[in-house]
């Protein structure tokens, strides 16, 4: 299960000497469904591309089973790739685009057949060989790109954003889809998304990164629960970024309160982050010696309320399920476990008050259309 | 002045097109006099084709245009390849060289052809090199530009992925040319191979500086005879001369046509 199958060392990549990826170590293992996560422009799609082949490294060394593939093309490398626009051959039908790469490497035409029929079964599209591929829909044209790649047998497929163009229903089916697939060929998949909850729905091991650079690897669950620092804490779900010192082992202080937390290991008195996520954070009856805040805004979102909280001036989102008016004071109530400690970093001032929310909001939006134009 | 448009067009069209009317009537006239209609007939036709001088001159400007055409064709889509996958910078210059001996007046052209031809048979200590060769290469160079330009746009219009998906699914990169890339850009190829083959029969300036006595064009040996009074069956031949190239402008803007819905269909429903 965790044997290494392709591996980058040290790699970089310059393009018109702006620097797109910076120093990148990753290793890849056989079997493994990993992610590479990130917002457009942070060096993601051209992670996949160098691993497929379309671009050689500036610096740095790629590996696959050992051997050293810098040099070797696309067209020699047991990888293939599923692309954000799927870029099926419209000349060609259904079944002749899925025969495609057999075709290429002379396969008898009897096992072409066998082979192409088997895999329009697995991504449910049988019946469907002799249509137009422009006739298909968004969701059956991508089910064709994930069958023409998959029938070859690599031994890593890859995934642009492949589901980037589905709407919101059509994707989760094919989040569900894409994963069991995944499980039944036992193929190794290198996905690339900017949808963080796609992300840690399917992965076994995301890869977050920002500005050319690995910002954490780590499975859905240790990224989620132990962000590495400011930037992944605010990628992944929605995050209350504090200020905060860490007094001694497994006590913080923020707003002058003294918490219990589960950290340790950092020095007496470090100035570090506190991560509180909206859904650990338990209301009481405001109080002497609690902190307290007062509610600005509400938003209605079906199983919980989206609580904006003002805390000392700080904005903080409160994920409650029972409706708190505009106004209402309460005490805040933090359990140990709901508290992380992160060291500072680079990113420690740009995230985490929510007071800008529906701004920002705006941006998550308008992001798809920026992830498709990345280079 | 709704009104004065429409008027105005068909003034444009009278125009454009009443010298082409003129010549049709008068290859149906029974005199010879362009000045009087004197009766319809289709005898300069019988007589065009009895003729024995003027069909191997038509017979050779087909030629010369179809070997042009699929030769200029072949290069020309090679190059527009060439240039497509060439940097920003040289790519911008490539487009301008290839623009130049479009706008370049076609007698300087000629001359310049001739003047190369001649040096060039003088150090192989040829003595009369033009023929069929050299015109052939002539119509090559002034075909080529047409078929570079009509390529081009296909090239830009293709999804860039469609060859890399050739690539990952293990096409070589010439693989991938015949097996992907030719289909997306093959409209932009035939309408640049009809567009050198309608260039090539018609034309006159060029040849005329690089034929040589052996092998005559049509377009040559008529203005040869312009010098005496015109026959009439020369209207007839002209008329169906007019014909084949209207024939073939409008296969190709059909053909045109059914690309561009094609595409469009394509990505209407990819969308979907």
């Amino acid at each position: 299960m965790s044997k290494e199958l392709i591996r980058l060392g040290d790699v970089s990549m310059v393009f018109d000497g702006e620097p797109v990826l910076d120093h990148i170590d990753l290793t890849i293992n056989d079997h493994e469904f990993l992610t590479l996560l990130g917002p457009s422009g942070c060096g993601k799609t051209t992670t996949l591309r160098i691993i497929g082949g379309f671009q050689t490294p500036t610096s740095g060394d790629v590996y696959f089973d050992g051997q050293r593939i810098n040099d070797l093309p696309p067209y020699r490398r047991k990888i293939n790739t599923v692309f954000q626009k799927y870029a099926l051959f419209p000349h060609l039908d259904v079944y002749d685009n899925i025969a495609f790469g057999l075709r290429v490497s002379k396969l008898p035409e009897r096992s072409v057949d066998k082979r192409v029929m088997e895999i329009l079964e697995i991504v449910s599209l049988r019946g469907f060989q002799n249509r137009e591929v422009t006739s298909l829909s968004g969701g059956q044209q991508q089910r064709v790109a994930i069958a023409r790649a998959l029938v070859n047998q690599p031994k890593v497929l890859l995934l642009d954003e492949p589901l980037g163009a589905l709407d919101m229903r059509l994707r989760k089916d094919m989040q569900n889809e894409l994963k069991r697939i995944q499980q039944a060929l036992e193929i190794t998949f290198i996905y690339v998304t900017h949808d963080q909850e796609e992300a840690l729905a399917m992965s076994d091991t995301v890869v977050v990164m920002d500005k050319g650079c690995i910002q954490q690897i780590g499975s859905p669950v240790s990224i989620y629960n132990e962000p590495k620092n400011a930037f992944v804490a605010d990628f992944i779900g929605e995050s209350n970024i504090l200020d905060g010192v860490m007094r001694e082992d497994f006590l913080v202080e923020f707003f002058g309160h003294r918490y219990r937390c589960l950290d340790k290991g950092f020095g007496k008195n470090e100035p570090v982050d506190v991560v509180i996520r909206p859904e650990d954070v338990d209301i009481i009856a405001p109080a002497e010696n609690v902190l307290c805040g007062t509610v600005t805004n509400v938003i209605f979102k079906g199983t919980f309320y989206d609580t904006f909280v003002d805390v000392q001036g700080f904005t903080w989102l409160i994920q409650t399920t029972e409706f708190c008016p505009v106004g209402t004071r309460f005490g805040i109530q933090l359990d140990p476990d709901a508290i992380h400690v992160m060291k500072k970093s680079k990113y420690s001032e740009q995230f985490g008050d929510y007071s800008s929310y529906s701004d920002e909001y705006d941006e998550l939006e308008a992001d798809p259309e920026g992830g498709a134009d990345e280079e | 002045m709704k009104r004065f448009s429409k008027i105005f067009t068909v003034i444009v069209f009278v125009f454009l097109y009443l010298p082409m009317l003129v010549l049709a009537a008068a290859s149906f006239n029974k005199g010879s006099d362009v000045g009087a209609f004197t009766g319809f007939t289709f005898q300069q036709y019988g007589a065009l084709f009895k003729d024995h001088t003027l069909l191997p001159l038509l017979r050779n400007s087909i030629i010369t245009a179809v070997l042009a055409a699929v030769i200029s064709t072949i290069l020309g889509t090679m190059a527009a390849v060439g240039i497509f996958n060439m940097n920003k910078r040289p790519k911008a210059i490539a487009m301008a060289i290839t623009n130049v001996p479009m706008t370049n007046p076609d007698i300087v052209t000629g001359v310049s052809l001739a003047l190369l031809f001649a040096f060039a048979g003088t150090l192989m200590r040829k003595n009369g090199v033009m023929g069929f060769w050299t015109l052939l290469i002539a119509h090559i160079t002034f075909d080529m530009p047409y078929v570079i330009l009509s390529v081009m746009p296909k090239l830009t219009q293709m999804d860039p992925d469609l060859q890399e998906a050739a690539l990952d699914l293990g096409c070589t990169p010439i693989q991938a040319f015949f097996r992907v890339v030719i289909h997306e850009i093959m409209p932009g190829i035939l309408s640049g191979a009809l567009m050198a083959f309608t260039m090539s029969l018609d034309d006159f300036v060029i040849s005329y500086f690089v034929y040589g006595p052996n092998f005559v064009t049509l377009p040559v040996e008529i203005y040869n005879y312009t010098k005496k009074p015109l026959q009439p069956k020369i209207y007839a031949l002209f008329t169906l001369l007019f014909l084949v190239i209207l024939a073939l402008m409008v296969i190709m803007n059909l053909l045109q046509n059914r690309d561009n819905l094609r595409r469009q269909a394509g990505r209407g429903r990819g969308r979907a």
